[in-house]
């Protein structure tokens, strides 16, 4: 009641509650207002996440403190809780996901931006872009089905027969492990490296190709020495947009990663990574001290995701300021 | 005029639904857990809610860790666990929580080795020395004294276990804690534990599915999902040292040789149980109820679930492969009803 009881008048004029109402009548005012609305939104929820993040992971945070992220033991029967191998089973995924995918993209981008048909880019186009809707529990099955037994059967005794030198290759084969979630990560995000990379590639002006043709560059020299590296900025982007969809990637990868927390030289070896253990795990945790290491986990998974987003604009800033055909 | 009329509607319906929900309607219960009893919870509520149409009650399989969180912090009426609460749970909750044993289940040992078709016998020990790592090749002296006659293969053992945390890794786990030391002191019992070696898989489906895939593979699913998928399956001894198949009437067996010894408060693990046709991996699994509930058309509403469950709701059990409860167990079960005030 007592704030009815103040007076509206000694507000300023354009103050006024009419002047107000006349303000708001006036659509900008009102998109302005909603659209700060919004973007103040963005940012809200972020810090609420990062709060609640860091408050449910005080046990942990307080009884393991640093070394936390560098023990190797999960059990949750001895309350012993480290992030090590899930943190090295989510980077060496990623790792081998973008080894894959970032060749094959960029090839089937440029292929797709310069080289072919306009009818079949923008038919091909439509269905990349479909392939970046398909659920990724689809491409878990996918892995289970085919990826796994083509791996066991055949792919990984033919990199122990040829390559079984490197540590890599090395250990019993199983099908699922590393090698078989990177894969099945490649395959996720590969549309989404073509997609974004056509879209830049296609984004180059036609001048440059041209005054690089006009001064006798084949087609491939104009694409790959002008085009390319005038679309740099938009490429890297790409790929650390698929880097970002790796890391997090929960139902697929843990449906072939074979879900065993150990750091193994061998990409034939069954690993876990972050976001696997936190869905695997979290339902059936009893005792505060194992909920507070899970959650813990989801905030180690975030500051991953949050410095290699920061070395990625780090990144571009410094390709961009070299400043190859930048507008 | 328009947005004060849709207030005034407004306004006026919800004071006609708080009159609502406070006079004769439906009773809302909400209850959260296990996931393995999941099918059958789901037939009973639905059964009850036919018989009493004024009792709704809403049951989510969310993981009996989940569910016993739930109800501690008092966001649903009742839980669900495939594992006793512990000791150190009970003393720590806020409110006195009682345990209702509903139905049985049991997990049991399913493998694939490419050309042995035979059913293959497990000792306890070989069970504990397979998920131990201890045990690493198929043709050990372990399994080849329990199997004469079977040709197995010099082939190394892969094991596959629960990755998600399950009511069947606790069954199991707890039964590997009792029949070997090294496992009760290396590894423990629970939902989710360090396993020494092995894949994880998925839910009983993921631990299937890898199996079927993995020659000379050996894992561990539920009762119900091995029938309703006709996985091949071993027998285990058991402590009087008889070679079982899991099936109905061995689990049962089990739960009628504990009946006689049930505590009062019914949180009793019945794995590696005496008698002669017991299947040692059995468990119970149970309601979780608080023994005080404020609202008294809640309070009726559970009861009155719990008592029909144990009279009527039995004969549902069967059908979806769960063993019901021994009679003993039922009538020491109804006497303990009158302990929810």
């Amino acid at each position: 009641m007592a704030t009815a009881a103040i007076p509206v008048k000694h507000a300023g004029p354009g103050w006024g509650l009419r002047a107000l109402a006349r303000r708001l009548r006036n659509g900008d005012e009102i998109a302005h207002l909603f659209t700060l609305v919004f973007a103040a939104s963005v940012i809200l929820i972020t810090s609420l996440l990062v709060y609640e993040l860091w408050v449910n992971s005080a046990l942990a945070r307080h009884k393991f403190g640093l070394s936390f992220l560098f023990t190797r033991v999960w059990d949750p029967i001895f309350d012993q809780f480290g992030a090590l191998p899930f943190v090295y089973g989510t980077l060496v995924t990623s790792a081998v996901a973008l080894v894959i995918a970032v060749p094959v993209g960029l090839g089937a981008a440029i292929f797709l931006a310069e080289l072919a048909p306009p009818k079949i880019s923008g038919a091909l186009a439509f269905v990349i872009d479909l392939l970046a809707a398909v659920p990724s529990v689809i491409y878990g099955l996918l892995g289970i089905f085919v990826v796994v037994p083509l791996l066991r059967e055949y792919v990984q005794p033919f990199l122990k027969a040829t390559l079984g030198f490197l540590p890599l290759f090395q250990g019993p084969i199983y099908g699922v492990g590393f090698l078989a979630a990177g894969v099945v990560l490649a395959v996720m995000v590969v549309p989404f490296i073509i997609s974004v990379s056509r879209e830049v590639l296609l984004g180059v002006p036609g001048d440059q190709r041209e005054a690089a043709l006009a001064l006798g560059a084949t087609r491939w020299e104009a694409t790959w020495k002008v085009v390319v590296p005038y679309a740099r900025t938009g490429i890297l982007g790409s790929i650390f947009l698929a880097l970002a969809r790796a890391l997090g990637e929960t139902m697929a990868v843990t449906m072939v990663i074979g879900n065993n927390p150990q750091i193994s030289a061998s990409l034939f070896a069954p690993g876990y990574s972050i976001a696997a253990v936190i869905a695997n795990e979290f339902s059936e945790a009893t005792g505060d001290l194992y909920l507070h290491a899970l959650v813990e986990l989801g905030l180690v998974l975030f500051l991953l995701t949050f410095i290699l987003n920061g070395l990625a604009r780090l990144l571009i800033l410094a390709t961009t300021q070299r400043g190859v055909g930048q507008e | 005029m328009m947005i004060r009329k849709l207030a005034v509607t407004v306004f006026l319906l919800a004071l006609g639904t708080m009159a609502w929900a406070q006079g004769s309607g439906p009773v809302l219960v909400n209850g959260a857990g296990a996931t393995f009893p999941d099918p059958i919870y789901s037939k009973w509520f639905d059964e009850y809610h036919k018989a009493h149409p004024a009792i709704q009650i809403n049951y989510q399989s969310v993981g009996s860790g989940a569910g016993i969180r739930q109800l501690l912090s008092g966001t649903v009426d009742f839980g669900a666990s495939d594992g006793p609460m512990s000791l150190e749970q009970l003393a720590q909750a806020k409110i006195k929580v009682l345990h209702f044993p509903t139905v049985l289940g049991a997990a049991l040992p399913t493998y694939n080795i490419p050309g042995v078709s035979q059913e293959l016998n497990f000792t306890p020990e070989a069970l504990a020395g397979i998920f131990l790592g201890t045990i690493a090749k198929w043709n050990a002296p372990a399994l080849a004294r329990a199997n004469p006659g079977v040709n197995l293969p010099a082939k190394d053992i892969v094991v596959i276990h629960r990755s998600d945390g399950s009511g069947t890794t606790y069954i199991w786990t707890d039964y590997l804690s009792k029949v070997s030391e090294a496992w009760r002191t290396k590894v423990g019992k629970g939902t989710s534990v360090n396993w020494p070696v092995g894949l994880g898989g998925k839910g009983n489906e993921g631990v299937a599915g890898l199996i079927k895939q993995t020659p000379n593979s050996i894992g561990y699913v539920e009762l119900i999902y091995a029938v309703q998928n006709k996985l091949p399956y071993g027998r285990v001894r058991n402590a009087a040292g008889n070679f079982i198949r899991a099936d109905l009437p061995s689990v049962s067996a089990a739960a009628a040789a504990a009946a006689k010894s049930m505590p009062d408060d019914f949180r009793v693990s019945i794995t590696n149980a005496e008698g002669k046709n017991a299947y040692p991996i059995s468990s119970f699994t149970w309601l979780l109820v608080p023994a005080r509930i404020q609202d008294p058309r809640k309070r009726e509403a559970i009861t009155g679930f719990l008592r029909w469950m144990l009279k009527d709701g039995q004969k549902y059990a069967e059908p979806l492969a769960y063993a019901p409860l021994p009679r003993e167990v039922i009538e020491k079960e109804m006497k303990a009803i009158a302990q929810v005030q």
